[in-house]
This record gives C-alpha cells, structure tokens and sequence, in this order.
C-alpha cells in the first residue's frame, strides 16, 4: 500500500501478545488506518485513532487490511 | 476528611507521550526521589510535597498503553493499584490522541480505584483542529476530568484539587464502566462463576475473569498456581472463546467512541500539520539518515568541544594534583594504603567522575532530542540497519555514548523497553572504543608504528565496530534464536520543548551516575587497587604481577611474552587509560614520552598490535562491570558480559598473532 492509502483493518495475525499489543495501540478490527509512508523496503508509518505509529514491514504484515476507495 | 497527619498517596498512570513526565515534573520538582520498584529494574520515582495542608505522595507508575502482562512495566503498573491502594489514581490522556489515550482510562476502570483524569496538551490538540471539552467527556464518564497544559503548569492546581477531593470521598466514585460485547457476556460469567472463592487475595475476581478471558499469562499462572481444581474447567471455557480478547479489545474503543461523540469536536478542514511536514524529512531514507549523521555530529563535536576541554583540566589539575598531595601527605604511611588512596580512590572512581562533563552534556541533547520528539525518529531511520543485529533502531544512541565512556552508554540502554534487546545492547556496548582506550592507542600507536600510527588508530576501531556487529549478529543467531524486536512504536507529535524535562532529566541521570561512583564503581576500584598494591606496596610483587606471570603461558599465544604488558592489560580493568601508568612503572620510565619507546623496541610489530588489538576488546572496566550488575541487577550477566569480552579479546589477539607471525 502506498503513501497516502486509506484502509480498514479487517484481521490481525500473529501470535496474542502481538495482537494485545497492537490491540491497545487502537489496533482493532475495524479501525480506519492511513499508510503516512512506504518506502518500499525498512518500516512503514501508520495513522490510527490521530497516532502516528512506525511498524516494521513483518509486524505491517501481519494486519489484513481492506483498502477503502475514497 | 481524612486526618491532616495521614499522607493521601496518588498513583499517577498514562500511556507513553501524554505528557504524563511533565506533570509530575512540575508537581514535584526537585522534591523526587529516583530509585527502582521493589525487585525490579524498572525505574520508580516518587515526590513528596504538601497541598493546603495535606501531606501528599505522588507515585509515578511505568507509562504503558495497557494493563495486560505484556511487559513488566504494565505488571508493575497494576500491581501496584491492586496490592498498594492508592488513594486515587490520577491519569493523564492526551486530548490529540484521545481515543487510544482512553485505552488505559478504559483498563483502568475495570480495577477498584478512584479516577481523575487529567485532560492534557489541549493547546495542542487545538492547534489540530480537535476542540476536546473537558467538562463534557467528565458528564459521559462520570468521573472528573481536568483540562491540562502541563508544559505551562496550566490546570494542575485544579487537577491536584480533584484528586484531593475525590481522596476524601471515594465512595462518591461511581463511573461509567465499559461494558463487553454482548455476545461474550455469557462466557465471562460463567468463569466469573467458576472462579469464585477461588482467587488469590487481593485481586478482583472480576477483574480477573475479563483478564482469564483476554488472555492474560500472568493472571493465568497465578490461578493456576492457586486453584488448580478449578482451573481445568476454567481452560476449557476459554479455549473455547480464544478469539475473545480482539472482541474485548475493539469493544473497550466502541465504548471510548461514545464517550468522546459529545466530547470532541473536529472540523474536517485538512490541517496539514508541522509534524507532517517534519516527517517528510526526518522520517525520509536518504535525508532523514543525513539529518540523524548531522545531529550526532553535532552531539559529537558539542562534547569535544564544550566537556571533553574541562574532563581533561579536571583528569589534569584536579585528579593529579590531589594525587600528588595524597602521596606526599601518605609518605609516613605503608606504600600499599598510599597506592589504595592514590590509584584506588582518586586514579579510579575520582577518574570516572571527571567524565561527568560528558555526561552532563549528553543527557542534556538526549532529553532535548526526546522531548521535542525527535528520538523516535532516529530510532525509526536507523532500524533497517540495526534490524539484522536483532537490534531496536533505539540502540543506537547508547552505542553511540559508548565512544565518551562505556558506563553512561549502558545506563542509557534504559530507553530501550524490549528485555532482550536491552541485554544485547550492554552486551555490545563495552565493544565500542571509549575515550580511557582511544588515548590509550593514541599514546602507544606512534612510537609502535611510526607514520603508519594514524592508519593502526583508525583500523584498531574499525576491528572494534566489526567485532561489535559481528558478535551482534552472532549472539542474535545463536542465543536469542535470531528473534527481532517486534517494532512498533509510536512517533508522539512534535512540540516545544520544556526546558523543565530536560533540566530534571539531565539532573537525574547524572546524579545516578555520581551516585554509583560513590558507591559500587568506588568499592570496585579499591579492590582491583588492593590487588595491585598488596602485599609489598610495589605492582612489581604485587598479587596482580603474580597472576600477570602465571598468565605467560597464555599471553605467548599472543605474541606476549612479557609478564609486564599482560599486568598493563589487567591494570586497565580499574581505567583504561591505567594501562599507560603501569607501563611505566614496569618499564622505569615514568610516563614520559621515552615510555611508549622503550616498549615499542621489546616488541616486534606483530606482538605490538595483537597488544593493541586486545587493550581495545578487553574486559570492561570495573566501572562499566559495576553499572551493569546495576542495570542486569544480577552479578551473573555481569560475569557473562565479562566473559565474553574476554573470549573476544584472546580470540581476536590470537589471530592477529598467527596472521603477524
């Protein structure tokens, strides 16, 4: 997903803790999340409930997201 | 009202980058004290102060996002609300990011404690476009919540009031608790049922229940542990409901949305905010990776320029002439108390001290950089690279501190959360050239190798950075099963920064560090000294020289075959820099430029680096050794750390040796 894409997480993968901790980040299934940045390869930058938050590309990857068409 | 006498104890709670240090800064000021829960590495502090009277102890929990057992800090948090009693517990949200900052408000309530809420940076969220109205989200909780803007001081008085008032009346406390979705409602009652009875002391058997059900391993344990004939049935409901703890999760934000509606107003006009632009390039590949080069430069050449000038005025003047005084007013004395006092004292623990300049500047960018909101940033540039050592990009600062003195960078790895990570971190970074070591090479180098000398200087720490992201990738592979850091970590607004945060910050890292120089490194010197001075007075027959002459057998694997140069080696784990003293009262020379020399001419050059190449990777010094065991909080991982520079130096030494011969 490029900078800039709006999208609705509709699925968490990965273990439990990795989901509670994500979870509490505001992290849940259908939360509206905007990709800030993408630059192809090293971590990325989300948006979720007005915070900003870096995952890494194998953390990003384990969130199913819907992309939302504006 | 309860009696003036009684002091009322109020926990305060936030997730990270709510401004929750802030508040308590301005709340106490100087009045805190700085030391470790019980048992635990984790930081505590405390203040003390009284209001209108009333004797207050503000304590201030670990920042965490929730209060499930994913870290010890979230278990520190709520243990501390379930077993202490506070009176109240005050938490700090942050208006721009208000509905995950409610998360924990959300937790929160689920414990028996009275809350206020301490509604913070709405300045900023202002300048978002948020409009956050405190009295309105207090109607929809029921509970009272105070408008804060806490870098100014705005609205504490008003938010310690609340507390007050609440402290006196907790029965008043009757909130809007959030609710579980309906269809896991049957479930929870059910283990709500099955457990009853059945929990330990003085945890909530609600609680508890949506914890089962959420979960969480540590509350799990403890039932377990405490009625294992319940505990099969409860398993069985839960397995059941694996799924539960997302539904529990999407439903606490569910209920924070319908706190916030009347709450929060949002214009929809797109403010493209000074962070967003920021970002674009502090967060970029290429500029934000120059951006972060050009910072540590700055870094850098602030403390050459305005701290190391005074370290060495103070190594100079004041370390040597107390030096000086000590041996002539201890010349009546046995040599060996004079060599206690003179090399154990002032040339050890004293030493460590005169880096405090370092030290002081350092902590001062660091909570600059923090508190402005830079740091994530760097972190997050810097963790394509650090991501193969299993490493947090966060590592990078400490390592970094590493080239000043090795005892602030591993304190420094306290930024790290991760357990692992951080054990890592220490464990390299007695494998970066501190200054002690840099002179150490910048003394011997010249008379060793003559023009080459510069070219040796630069190749001994370029082996060390190699030998650092080598043994990194190593150890990840091998002992942490090639693990990484999960990362995930929030990049706070940028703001202002307070001038307030980082004088504390400043203050209270450096005081730490005096602190362990009065104490643990102190004890640690004089012992290694006793060593060197004991029985005769002389290192020439000192217990050191006995061990430094049994270990010729070894040294020859490295080329050295001198029993002098091997004490020189053991000498430097009271200081580095100590290594060039003991030359010189070995070889007779003093420490005069004919020293390195006259060593130089005993050794062929092969021998010569593989000398250097070990001084550089040796063991760390009995300071950095001291605030490990600190840090760890066991001597064990100490002793590995120990251990494993010790391996990496003879390894390294040998090599070099048989490549040499």
């Amino acid at each position: 997903m490029a900078a800039g894409a709006r999208a609705v997480l509709r699925q968490l993968r990965g273990g439990r803790e990795f989901s509670n901790r994500v979870a509490a980040l505001g992290f849940t299934v259908g939360a509206e999340v905007l990709v800030v940045e993408n630059y192809g390869r090293g971590p990325i930058i989300v948006e979720v409930r007005d915070t900003r938050v870096a995952l890494g590309r194998g953390e990003a990857a384990k969130m199913v997201m819907e992309v939302v068409h504006a | 009202m309860p009696e003036a006498s009684r002091a009322i104890t109020i926990a305060l709670a936030g997730q990270p980058n709510v401004g929750k240090s802030t508040v308590f800064n301005m709340l106490t000021g100087l009045r805190q004290h700085v030391g470790n829960w019980p048992g635990k590495t984790v930081e505590q502090k405390t203040g003390e102060f009284s209001r209108q009277g009333q004797a207050v102890r503000l304590v201030d929990l670990p920042g965490t996002y929730s209060l499930t057992a994913n870290s010890e800090e979230e278990r520190i948090a709520r243990d501390y609300i379930i077993r202490e009693h506070p009176d109240v517990v005050v938490v700090i949200v942050n208006a721009a990011a208000l509905e995950r900052s409610l998360y924990l408000v959300a937790e929160l309530l689920a414990l028996p404690a009275p809350l206020v809420i301490g509604l913070n940076m709405v300045d900023v969220a202002r300048r978002h476009g948020i409009n956050a109205e405190a009295h309105v989200l207090g109607a929809a909780l029921r509970a009272p919540v105070v408008a804060l803007v806490a870098s100014r001081g705005e609205g504490l008085r008003e938010l310690l009031a609340a507390a007050l008032r609440l402290a006196g009346n907790p029965a008043a406390f009757d909130p809007n608790r959030p609710a579980i979705r309906a269809k896991h409602r049957t479930v929870l009652e059910e283990i709500r049922a099955l457990i009853a009875g059945h929990v330990p002391a003085p945890y909530p058997e609600d609680w508890v229940a949506l914890k089962l059900l959420e979960g969480d391993a540590e509350v799990a344990h403890q039932l377990r542990a405490a009625a294992p004939e319940v505990w099969e049935r409860v398993q069985a409901r839960l397995v059941e409901h694996e799924d539960a703890y997302l539904d529990i999760a999407g439903g606490r934000y569910e209920w924070i949305a319908r706190m916030v509606r009347a709450a929060v107003l949002r214009p929809t006009t797109g403010v493209v905010s000074l962070t967003s632009r920021l970002d674009k390039i502090a967060t970029h590949p290429v500029w934000g990776l120059a951006l972060l080069l050009a910072i540590f430069g700055l870094v850098f050449w602030l403390t050459y320029t305005v701290a190391l000038p005074i370290v060495n005025w103070s190594d100079a003047i004041v370390i040597k002439g107390l030096s000086d005084r000590a041996r002539a007013a201890l010349a009546a004395e046995p040599a060996w108390f004079c060599r206690l006092i003179v090399d154990g004292i002032l040339g050890g623990a004293g030493r460590v001290l005169t880096f405090l300049p370092i030290l002081v500047v350092f902590f001062a960018v660091l909570g600059f950089l923090e508190d402005v909101g830079y740091f994530v940033r760097g972190a997050y540039v810097m963790d394509r690279y650090m991501h193969w050592m299993g490493l947090h990009g966060k590592s990078v600062l400490p390592l970094c501190l590493g080239f000043g003195c090795n005892v602030p960078a591993v304190l420094g790895t306290r930024i790290i959360e991760d357990r692992r990570a951080r054990w890592l971190t220490i464990l390299l970074a007695p494998l970066v050239p501190c200054t002690g070591r840099l002179a150490v090479i910048a003394f011997l180098t010249p008379a060793f190798f003559g023009g080459a000398a510069v070219l040796v200087s630069w190749g001994l720490v370029a082996v060390n950075l190699i030998v650092l992201v080598f043994t990194g990738i190593v150890l990840n592979r091998l002992v942490f099963g090639g693990a990484h850091t999960a990362f995930v970590m929030e990049m706070p607004l940028y703001h202002l920064p307070n001038a307030r945060t980082i004088g504390l910050f400043a203050w209270h890292n450096t005081f730490a560090f005096v602190r362990k120089a009065g104490t643990i490194i102190l004890a640690m010197s004089l012992l290694v000294a006793a060593f060197s001075a004991l029985p005769g007075g002389d290192v020439e027959s000192s217990l050191l020289a006995r061990l430094g002459r049994a270990l010729v057998p070894l040294g020859r694997w490295l080329g050295l075959e001198d029993w002098r140069l091997i004490v020189a080696l053991l000498t430097s784990f009271v200081a580095k820099e100590n290594t060039i003293a003991t030359l010189g009262t070995l070889y007779g020379a003093g420490d005069g430029t004919g020293l390195a020399a006259r060593v130089g001419a005993t050794l062929s050059p092969g021998a010569a680096l593989a000398f250097l190449v070990v001084q550089m990777l040796f063991i760390p010094c009995a300071a950095t050794v001291a605030v490990i065991r600190q840090e760890t909080g066991t001597w064990k991982q100490a002793a590995v750390s120990v251990g494993l520079l010790l391996f990496i130096a003879l390894l390294a030494g040998i090599v070099t040796h048989c490549l040499w011969r």
